[in-house]
């Protein structure tokens, strides 16, 4: 499987790599790890004539905490996430669902910026990344703009980035320390996307959730925020009966594929089943 | 559409300790290069789709799927493939002989990627568990062997790398 000819550039200024994709227009794309993009280039699903690539970008690498948020350049890799001090104390999620994504040589390759760009709906940053509330900061010819995760993703393949823009960094405020988090991801093997996932974040107070977010992966056309389901389980103890009503509101806004990994009705039920494991396991490790 | 004409790009590596270079299109994958170019076959393509890991090489540290990297995105790179894991004069390394002396292959095609990957993984973690070696080699498919004589043969090569001796687990 050969991919269709294309031009490579190597900028190594944002400002040459947006000129680049402004010059351009519709036949050029990033390229960052190349994991989604030379897939998708083998199988002429893609067929750019321009690849920018970014890896010469120093500024769109690296993790550094910056007041009371962690930044994150988007082509950090998902090996480096693992390795990351920063990420295991601050942003532990981070580090559990890096070890369910892919497989090692891919995770040497696959950056975060890559994961969340394109609204790929199989991947699992973005769900983590909206359950963290996290801001993009895209950079075109013009504007500099900073977009929140909650207004990016706007259907499959299907986001608020502009032709000619670039995402340049990844912000995310710091959960309080003591923060309960947990992403369940049901997968039909190592590398596999998610058949369903949930990642929660919360915090409790006196044995009762305080505050709480759930964000789901692959279970609709875009990574999901489920926050009726949140707010059900505040300033309870998650006993079953909450579980099971906060999994219900949680399937009420599922709206997963038939496809090899299952119909619908299996995919939601195991959605639900994703919420509530991950409800138990963060309020488990919260303190 | 007219299709663009595209200009070669001149590439430079090293390449198990020797330098290479030559003028490829960009679209020319990296375990194209390495097979075609630099003619060595030890590296293998199985899936072409970033899931057997039969292409694996070494890459400035990391493991990779050559099959899924443009030679152009690494120009100036250090590469080892498997051509390059024997020792210096010629003997088997230690996780060649592991292979060997464990039964880790029956037909060999996975090999060549496996041996790769299990080189980085010792390098990162030179005595890991029998959990940590599973999971290191999650991204290396074998058809054959069912997995439990290649984990041995990891076990083989971390033990005498360490210079431990290498007890088999009961079964
Ligand atoms: C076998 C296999 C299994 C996988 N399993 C999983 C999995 O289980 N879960 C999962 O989440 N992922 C999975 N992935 C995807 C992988 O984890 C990578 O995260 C993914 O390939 C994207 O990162 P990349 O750096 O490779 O991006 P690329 O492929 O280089 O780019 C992806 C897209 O993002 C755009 N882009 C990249 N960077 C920027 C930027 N800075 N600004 C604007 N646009 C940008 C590109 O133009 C392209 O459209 C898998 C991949 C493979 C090959
Ligand atoms: S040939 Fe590269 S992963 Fe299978
Ligand atoms: S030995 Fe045949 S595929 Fe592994």
């Amino acid at each position: 499987m050969i991919p269709g000819p294309f031009e490579y550039h190597r900028p190594t200024t944002i400002a040459d790599a947006v000129k680049l994709l402004c010059d351009f227009g519709d036949d050029a794309r990033p390229l960052a790890g190349g994991h989604s993009l030379i897939p998708m280039m083998k199988l002429r699903l893609a067929t750019p004539s321009h690849l920018i690539d970014l890896q010469a970008l120093e500024a769109l690498k690296g993790i550094r905490r910056e007041a009371e948020s962690i930044v994150i350049g988007p082509m950090t890799t998902q090996h480096e996430l693992l390795s990351s001090q920063i990420i295991s104390k601050s942003l532990p999620i981070l580090h559990e669902a890096a070890l369910v994504i892919a497989d090692p040589q891919v995770r040497y390759r696959g950056t975060i910026g890559g994961n969340i760009a394109n609204g790929d709906p199989g991947n699992d940053m973005p769900a983590l990344m909206m359950t963290l509330d996290a801001t993009y900061r895209l950079v075109g010819t013009d504007e500099t703009r900073e977009v929140s995760v909650r207004d990016y993703y706007q259907g499959a393949y299907f986001t608020a980035l502009e032709p000619g823009e670039i995402m340049t960094a990844i912000t995310i405020p710091v959960p309080p320390v003591g923060h309960g988090y947990a992403y369940e991801k049901l997968k039909r093997k190592i590398g596999d996307y998610a058949t369903a996932a949930a990642a929660v974040i919360l915090t409790m107070s006196d044995g009762k959730v305080a505050t709480c977010s759930i964000g789901l992966t692959n279970l609709s056309e875009t990574a999901l925020l489920a926050e009726d389901a949140a707010q059900l389980v505040i300033g309870t103890a998650l006993d079953d009966a909450t579980l099971k009503k906060a999994s219900a509101a949680a399937e009420a806004i599922m709206s997963p594929a038939a496809d090899g990994r299952g119909p619908v009705e299996y995919r939601k039920h195991v959605g639900g089943v994703m919420v509530a494991r991950a409800l138990k396991r963060a309020a488990s490790v919260a303190v | 559409m007219t299709t663009p004409q595209i200009g070669k790009i001149h590439v430079t590596m090293t390449v198990n300790g020797t330098q290479v270079d030559g003028l490829v299109e960009p679209r020319l994958l990296l375990v194209h290069f390495i097979r075609e170019n630099l003619q060595l076959t030890g590296t293998h393509i199985g899936c072409e789709t970033s899931h057997c890991g039969a292409c694996t090489v070494d890459l400035d540290g990391m493991s990779v799927k050559s099959c899924t990297v443009f030679a152009v995105q690494v120009d100036g790179a250090n590469i080892m493939t498997i051509e390059g894991m024997a020792n210096a004069d010629g003997t088997l390394s230690a996780l060649q002989e592991g292979f060997r002396m464990m039964h880790g292959l029956q037909c060999g095609f996975c090999t060549p990627g496996m041996i790769m990957r299990a080189h980085r993984l010792l390098k990162e973690n030179p005595n890991p568990n029998e959990e940590e070696i599973r999971f290191g080699i999650s991204g290396n498919l074998c058809r054959c062997t069912g997995y439990q004589n290649i984990v041995k043969a990891i076990q083989y090569a971390a033990a005498k790398l360490n210079g431990t001796e290498f007890k088999e687990a009961a079964e």
